[in-house]
């Protein structure tokens, strides 16, 4: 019963928490409302994604966003060296296929995402059964080192987190 | 604007500095818009506003209104997430619609679309 009000359970806190935090301020009202947003848009949205998402290591996904916040910094400072003082012959744009042993949606998803947030780097492509994901790089002498540092430094994590 | 005048200087240099920043950073990546050369290249520079520019205005907002009103003012961090969230499916969905263009016009050092991830040869 309990499961089928709330298909994604993980999902309806998230609103929650969102609701309360779009608010900014605690109140009986606001808690009532997140609670039927957290109700209904599961309900409605649930025949979209019908497959429950599991997250084997929850606690290791906060130092993976911070990983990722710190590499996103140091990609801002290098991309905008970039723009202001190479000339445009210098920079090496390369197209980099970067294969993917990740089987869940949602992680792959999220490898894709790391990808495209930090500057310098975007996935563009997937291929048809989501095993290679093509990534353009802005500047990328050595294709070959940016797929090992995305399959090291960010799919073992992810692998980690999603899978048992 | 009474109200600054009683902000101390703790609060207000990183505000500014945290401030300079993401605007800094956001008007690079603008300019990298204008300056880079492919449309593929372009696509990389907004990613310094919507990633640290924004990121730094937004820090900014939390900690000045936090030290204003003397409560955390945390509804920015909502900002944030939806960013976080968005961009990369806005990125990713003009860069597959590019790349969808150029491969049908048959343009040169495009990569083809694979079907399968253990064919290696293909791409």
């Amino acid at each position: 019963m309990l499961r089928r009000l709330f298909p994604h359970p993980l999902l309806s806190l998230l609103l929650v928490i969102f609701w309360l935090m779009l608010v900014g301020r605690p109140a009986l009202g606001s808690l009532v409302m997140a609670l039927i947003l957290a109700t209904a848009i599961p309900l409605l949205t649930a025949r979209y994604w019908p497959d429950q998402s599991r997250l084997y290591r929850p606690w290791l996904l906060p130092p993976y966003l911070g990983l990722v916040l710190v590499d996103v910094i140091k990609a801002n400072f290098q991309v905008a060296r970039i723009v202001l003082f190479w000339p445009p012959e210098r920079i090496r744009s390369a197209w980099v296929a970067v294969p993917v042993t990740l089987t869940s949606p949602e992680a792959v998803s999220i490898l894709a995402g790391t990808i495209t947030m930090t500057p310098g780097t975007l996935t563009a492509d997937i291929s048809a059964d989501g095993k290679v994901l093509l990534v353009h790089a802005l500047h990328a002498p050595d294709p070959d080192a940016l797929r090992d540092e995305v399959a090291t430094r960010y799919e073992a994590r992810l692998k980690r987190i999603f899978e048992p | 604007m009474t109200d600054f005048d009683t902000l101390s200087l703790w609060v207000a240099v990183p505000v500014g500095l945290l401030l300079v920043l993401g605007s800094t950073l956001t008007l690079l990546g603008t300019v990298g818009l204008v300056q880079l050369k492919s449309f593929y290249d372009r696509l990389h520079a907004p990613t310094l506003g919507t990633s640290w520019g924004t990121a730094g205005v937004l820090l900014a907002s939390i900690l000045l209104f936090s030290a204003l009103d003397g409560r955390a003012v945390l509804h920015e961090l909502v900002i944030g997430i939806f960013l976080l969230i968005t961009t990369p499916v806005t990125l990713m969905l003009l860069g597959r619609a590019a790349l969808h263009r150029d491969r049908a016009e048959k343009v040169r050092g495009i990569p083809p679309a694979r079907a399968r991830g253990d064919a290696g040869s293909d791409g």
